[in-house]
């Protein structure tokens, strides 16, 4: 086992210093950004000293040796735009985001199960058709779209959600929470839904599949035979036995789901490491861009490290058939 | 995943039986059992159209929305049903430059099949040739091709094409590499896991056993055999770059101004929704779903029939 770990940490820390490269290496060939920090009537010498400072006379490998030291150190660079230290900047993104997609993941995966354990245990039900058809258009219909669907409807056309923003915030533990005030929460109702809904989609067919087959399991027919109330069959075994593959699937969605909240927070203004991003890439803001994708990397290796693990601890054939290859 | 109708009619003969002696040809077999589906027949006839329409834009939209000469300021932002002073009906109504957005939806859908076919087709080519070729030759090709596309895997295609796109810029071919790249290693992965279990078949051992060239045991045994399920991926992949064109375009990182897709069309009507002007982004989208949707449940349908676990 403890091979096993070392063997997968060396290729995470081996992946990670690869998308560093790939990611200095892509950023560095948009634009000069140079021109965006320098205004245009600047002196030469002006010039010059400014590139100088920021290092980008040096060799692209020194660039990248001084680059990945400081990643090293927890140094991601300033922004050329906010003209602060671009964790600073991200890290005060950060709450923002992780409160949109911690909302819609939880969301997306007690709806998303509910309806597909009752679609499961009722297949040829007409509700159950119903909810599998809302889970076909929920995979189909680009999220973006129904995100401006969401607004028309909810915001524009009946006034009830704001279309945009993140509302009031309260300060806990020296962090702002928009869900914490009834304004707040009233902003994050419809990006939450938005986000939710593709999660939510493939949720229902995850439940409804593992539902299908437990329900024909030997498990469920003893606990009928055993007098034990479908209810309590449900909440006891079904969910037992669908609970691993939705786990992983949360799991592995939970990074997904903070790709995709960059849209959301496009459409929703809503001011998260997303919409920064977006707006980084517009002004060419290399280092904000830089960090955004190289912490964006860790997290999916370390989602990725976690659940190589989990799963190595739970079945031991994968320790023994990952040594092989 | 689209439910089978056992109650369809049954006038066909069942598949597989011949109906005079002759065996029937698989392609027949296979579109006997389509029809059978009648939401997926629908969705089939409703993709070939929208191609068709696409493809026939110039010659079926009301007006070319591109040209300046036939636009007109006084016909900006009309509702649906609008008269233009063009003296025909804007059924879908007209955009901020007065253009009459049923012709700007039939150009930008044009555009958007164009780019995501472009990239479907050169993913599919990408992906199955590492597929196959890492399970052909088997042993460190093998470990590192795969390695690498596990690894993509693991990343969510959105981040990859929006990454990508950002950094290579706006234009069409940009677009496409960056489509390509998000995509390719669900091909690779598909191709790898077909032609690994085909490449132990005995007739694959046997064609290798007779003086036959690599490529040609390649091409003429190996790939056709992997073809069913890379159609299916396919089908889902195209449906799926179309979403992430739109969505890309729609983010302002896809395609350049002058060629409005679809998504760029929902970008640029975003703005006047707030002013109650919703179709200008509402009947884009339409469009964009109808053929999102018909393209999955067509694949849907292939799979379903290409499974053989789903046979009896």
């Amino acid at each position: 086992m403890l091979a096993f770990i070392i063997q997968r940490a060396l290729q995470a820390a081996l992946v990670m210093v690869v998308m560093s490269m790939i990611v200095f290496l892509g950023v560095y060939a948009v634009g000069n950004p140079v021109d965006i920090v320098i205004p245009p009537d600047a002196t030469i010498a002006m010039r010059e000293e400014v590139i100088r400072r920021l290092g980008l006379d040096l060799p692209l490998w020194k660039q990248y040796g001084i680059f990945a030291w400081n990643l090293l150190q927890g140094d991601f660079g300033r922004s050329f735009i906010y003209n602060m230290p671009v964790l600073e900047l991200i890290g005060g993104r950060l709450p923002a985001t992780l409160e949109l997609v911690l909302i819609s993941i939880l969301f997306a995966t007690v709806t998303g199960v509910s309806l597909g354990i009752y679609a499961g245990v009722n297949p040829e039900s007409r509700i159950a058709k119903l909810i599998m058809g809302l889970s076909i258009l929920g995979f189909s219909v680009p999220s973006f779209w129904v995100g401006l669907i969401l607004i028309l409807t909810f915001a524009v056309h009946f006034g009830i959600f704001p279309a945009g923003g993140r509302g009031e915030t309260v300060m806990v533990f020296g962090v702002e929470w928009s869900f914490l005030t009834a304004n707040g929460l009233s902003h994050i109702v419809l990006p939450a839904l938005n986000l939710a809904l593709f999660k939510m989609a493939m949720m229902i067919r995850l439940a409804r599949a593992g539902t299908r087959e437990a329900m024909l399991s030997d498990t469920v027919k003893f606990a009928r035979a055993a007098g034990i109330s479908e209810a309590t069959i449900l909440r006891r075994h079904v969910l037992k036995l669908i609970s691993i593959p939705i786990i992983t699937v949360f799991g592995l969605e939970l990074g997904s789901t903070l790709a995709f909240a960059v849209v959301t927070e496009t459409i929703f203004s809503w001011p998260g490491v997303g919409k920064l991003i977006i707006d980084s890439i517009t002004v060419l803001d290399r280092p904000v861009m830089v960090a955004y994708l190289v912490l964006t990397a860790f997290v999916f290796v370390m989602i990725n490290f976690t659940v190589d693990l989990v799963f190595a601890l739970i079945d031991p054939r994968i320790r023994s058939g990952r040594q092989k290859s | 995943m689209t439910p089978s109708n056992p109650k369809a009619p049954t006038e066909n003969p069942p598949v597989g039986m011949t109906e005079t002696g002759k065996p029937t040809p698989p392609i027949l077999l296979f579109w006997r059992e389509f029809r059978r589906n009648r939401i997926a027949t629908v969705a089939l006839g409703i993709t070939i159209l929208l191609a068709f329409v696409a493809l026939f834009a110039p010659f079926v939209a009301p007006q070319d929305p591109y040209n300046l000469q036939t636009l007109s300021l006084m016909d900006a932002r009309r509702p649906p049903g609008h008269v233009g002073s063009g003296g025909y009906v804007h059924i879908l109504g007209t955009d901020a430059q007065g253009r009459d957005l049923l012709s700007a939806i039939l150009y930008g859908l044009r555009i958007s099949i164009q780019i995501s076919l472009a990239a479907g087709f050169i993913a599919l080519t990408i992906g199955a040739t590492i597929g196959v070729l890492a399970a052909y030759i088997g042993g460190w090709v093998e470990t590192v091709l795969m390695r690498m596309v596990d690894l993509q895997l693991s990343f969510p295609a959105i981040l990859l094409a929006l990454v990508l796109s950002a950094l290579l810029g706006q234009g069409k071919a940009q677009l496409i590499t960056a489509l390509v790249a998000a995509q390719y290693a669900y091909f690779a992965r598909t191709a790898y896991g077909a032609a690994t279990a085909e490449r132990r078949k005995d007739y694959i051992e046997a064609a290798l056993a007779t003086p036959l060239s690599a490529r040609r045991v390649i091409f003429r045994h190996l790939l056709p055999n992997c073809a069913p399920p890379l159609i299916v991926v396919a089908t889902v992949q195209i449906a799926s770059s179309i979403s992430l064109e739109a969505t890309l375009s729609f983010l302002g990182l896809g395609l350049p101004v002058t060629e409005p897709s679809l998504g760029m069309l929902i970008a640029n009507g975003f703005q006047y929704m707030m002013s109650g002007r919703y179709w200008l982004s509402v009947y884009p989208g339409l469009m964009l779903i109808l053929l999102i949707m018909a393209i999955n449940i067509v694949g849907d349908q292939i799979r379903d029939q290409l499974n053989p676990r789903l046979r009896r």
